[in-house]
């Protein structure tokens, strides 16, 4: 019983961090797999596999995969790593263990809703996946889920029956997860704040874990709603996302009134904000690494905190950028672009800050640092392709492409990602009290670095060439004759790039049993969570770097001097 | 485990209350673009008994509210008797709210034939978004009645303290306060011409 309270069903923020963290780790490790699977019919769409057979019976009868598989498999991918990824391993993870720890609360405000909102996700994760298993097997309408085909059932395709319902069953409860979060993290940070920890005295990451939580407080609200409807729509008969006259599988159906744009407003309004969800934490992350391997102040430390709040406030007036070819009016799409390219500034004024930060610094290059340094890089990459898509003119063209999937997969996948591997490195030593192996590390971060950029730079050549996205088999297209050698680079570039991965992975199991014994604080930082001490008082902000006549070049945050 | 600030409770409250502020205004959102979009719009409800009745729920959520208040204020003057009898007739207030709605959905499922799929007047959004609106909001009702009937005892037990009631109190003002727009929204919007 011990074991289970404090090992399952514990409230100690930190187990939940952790459990989180594992989560994320299983739901990326098969969001891989999904992608790898993908990948690989992309380039051989013919190939027989035994054990394709084997594990979709009738999705790739005789070991051949149909177009329906590769679109279940593509919305598994993408959910599972939007959602059980994306959203939780930074802040739900991270956030959870490290912002008490760095505002010097003995908790977070609510340990028993903290425990309830990761137990919900569990539950989302385990319906999600339910959905493989289920008559028709997984949905087929990607991460976003459109209707009319995904509010129609069965009729729509094999997964679009109980495997849809799954799917929206599963994110509905993740929202309800989110939001208890959400709730939890706001509370936290107002709330819990030890003596002298002024809110412009707390390190970026905790701002960024706060911001996030206040726009997943306004943005899964909808998503839930949206979901609620979607779900009547398949089982009560309702017709909010189906307009009279539509004809599927040659049926006449028999709903009137609604209309499918709504569920893209709907979706969307969640759906952009989640996308800040995703990288405002590690833009936090980001922040207090380069500051603590430059051995400088954070550029612009005030800066920081509006920019974040200013990307949170444009995130929820941007969505219709998505919809630019759903017959909106220029006008709308006019505005819409306006706001969009608007997010470039406060994005602008990070970067800038970024490079303030190690400008002239004392760099060291561990493997958080390289990783915080090549999140920078691929967040511009991947951001000034975003200028191309937010402007209706050339996003007409370039919508529905791998364009799209490259830029998203850039500047919210990989940025992401660069953010966690920069955290996991960072605070490794803090969260099992051992140090992970360097030199391994350096040589995850230059193959991952180059393997990102062999996937997804090819991407967008494909996508300028009209490649469509979500398309199982090119054979037909005559036009892409020759991108056959784009793809198998991506491709190879991707099995590379996951195979990469293995060497964190055995970097970072190794380090939890065997590697060397940390020290309390290895980086020399100056936030709370290296000096445990019960409810500290805090006397200054949160970067103290290159102090002259400081007995070290650091002064923590809780030091008289 | 740790101690929860009874203010941090109320803080947290009214977060959970923003989140579904966010929840319903997307119901309504997708109530009046049903609305525009279809300008056939039926309004089909009589003055009695259909208004009426939405008249007699409006006044007796607004009672509850009221009586609400009062527990509150007993149990600021340490009158934890008193707080439980006005926590059990908001309770019951709620309970009646919840009878009279069932009445009215029973009278349009029935007699007027009103489905979530289809209705009469060919309109089928209309059933679907008062079903939808005015469900969701039961469903705020029913947890509310929960909610306090668990409020309720512990006061009566000598548990609890004056912030746990007052945030319970925010909880049912809430719901009171979405019953304030969807009764002109969906009742007197659509009352027969």
């Amino acid at each position: 019983m011990t074991w289970l309270r404090t090992h399952v069903f514990s409230t100690d923020h930190k187990v939940i961090g952790k459990q989180y963290i594992s989560l994320a780790f299983f739901s990326v490790a098969l969001g891989i797999m999904l992608s790898l699977i993908m990948r690989f019919h992309l380039i051989r769409p013919d190939a027989k596999i035994g054990w394709f057979a084997l594990l979709w019976p009738t999705g790739a009868t005789g070991g051949i995969m149909t177009p329906e598989l590769y679109l279940s498999l593509m919305t598994i991918h993408g959910t599972l790593m939007v959602f059980f990824v994306l959203t939780t391993a930074p802040q739900g993870g991270f956030g959870n263990y490290f912002l008490p720890l760095q505002i010097g609360a003995p908790d977070m405000a609510f340990p028993v809703l903290n425990m309830l909102s990761f137990w919900t996700t569990f539950l989302a994760l385990l319906t999600l996946l339910a959905a493989f298993f289920v008559e028709g097997g997984a949905p087929l309408g990607g991460w976003t889920a459109y209707p009319p085909l995904s509010a129609l059932g069965q009729i729509a395709g094999p997964g679009q029956g109980l495997g849809m319902d799954c799917w929206i069953v599963s994110i509905a409860l993740f929202s309800i997860a989110s939001l208890m979060g959400a709730i939890n993290f706001i509370t936290t940070v107002l709330d819990m704040r030890t003596q002298g920890m002024d809110l412009m005295r707390m390190p970026l990451t905790c701002w960024g874990w706060f911001i996030t939580a206040i726009i997943s407080l306004l943005a899964f609200g909808v998503l839930l709603a949206a979901g609620l409807l979607l779900l009547m729509d398949r089982n009560l008969g309702t017709s909010f996302f189906l307009p009279a006259g539509l004809v599927v599988s040659d049926q006449l159906q028999n709903h009137s009134g609604g209309s499918p744009i709504l569920w893209q407003h709907l979706f969307w309004f969640f759906g952009h904000p989640e996308v800040y969800i995703a990288i405002l934490p590690g833009m936090g992350i980001v922040s207090t690494v380069l500051s603590v391997f430059s051995r400088k102040p954070i550029f612009g430390y005030k800066a920081m905190v509006f920019a974040m709040f200013a990307i949170a406030l444009l995130g929820f007036l941007v969505w219709g950028h998505h919809m630019f070819i759903s017959g909106m009016s220029p006008y709308s799409a006019m505005t819409f672009s306006v706001l969009t390219l608007a997010v470039g500034v406060p994005s602008a004024i990070k970067t800038f800050n970024w490079l303030g930060t190690i400008w002239g610094g004392d760099l060291h290059f561990t493997p958080a640092m390289l990783f915080a340094l090549g999140f920078v890089s691929v967040f511009v990459s991947g951001g000034l392709t975003g200028l191309f898509l937010g402007q209706p003119a050339i996003d007409l063209y370039f919508h529905d492409t791998y364009f799209v999937v490259g830029h998203f997969h850039m500047i919210m996948g990989v940025a992401a990602i660069f953010a966690m591997f920069s955290a996991m490195y960072y605070w490794f030593p803090k969260m099992h009290g051992r140090m992970m192996n360097a030199p391994l590390g350096h040589v995850h971060f230059y193959l991952t670095f180059l393997g990102v950029y062999a996937i997804f730079i090819p991407m967008h050549f494909l996508g300028i060439m009209g490649a469509p996205r979500r398309y199982s088999d090119f054979k037909e297209l005559e036009f892409l004759a020759d991108a056959g050698v784009l793809q198998k680079f991506t491709t190879h570039s991707a099995y590379f790039t996951a195979a990469v991965q293995l060497i964190f992975f055995g970097n970072y199991f190794y380090a939890k049993r065997r590697g060397p014994a940390a020290e309390v604080n290895p980086w020399r930082a100056t936030t709370l969570e290296w000096q445990p001490s019960s409810r500290p008082e805090v006397h200054r902000g949160p970067d103290v770097y290159s102090l002259p006549g400081a007995r070290e070049d650091f002064v923590m945050q809780q030091d008289k001097k | 485990m740790t101690h929860v600030h009874t203010q941090s409770k109320q803080l947290g409250m009214w977060l959970f209350l923003i989140s579904d502020t966010l929840t319903f205004s997307t119901f309504l959102v997708c109530y009046a673009y049903a609305r525009l979009a279809n300008p056939n719009w039926p309004t089909p409800f009589e003055f009695s008994p259909g208004v009426l009745t939405a008249m007699l729920m409006t006044l007796i959520l607004l009672t509850s509210s009221l009586t609400m208040v009062f527990a509150v204020q007993s149990m600021r003057d340490g009158e934890r008797p008193v707080a439980t009898r006005w926590l059990a007739a908001t309770i019951l207030c709620g309970i009646a709210f919840i009878v009279l709605h069932a009445t009215e959905w029973r009278h349009l499922w029935q007699i007027e034939k009103v489905a979530t799929s289809g209705n009469p007047w060919g309109v089928p959004l209309f059933g679907a978004t008062f079903f939808a609106l005015t469900g969701l909001h039961m469903l705020h009702v029913a947890g509310g009645v929960i909610y306090l009937s668990v409020i309720a005892i512990a006061v009566a037990r000598g548990k609890f303290s004056t912030e746990d009631v007052e945030t319970s109190g925010l909880y049912w003002h809430f719901v009171d306060l979405v019953w304030m727009f969807i009764f002109p929204l969906v009742y007197l919007m659509s009352v027969k011409a």
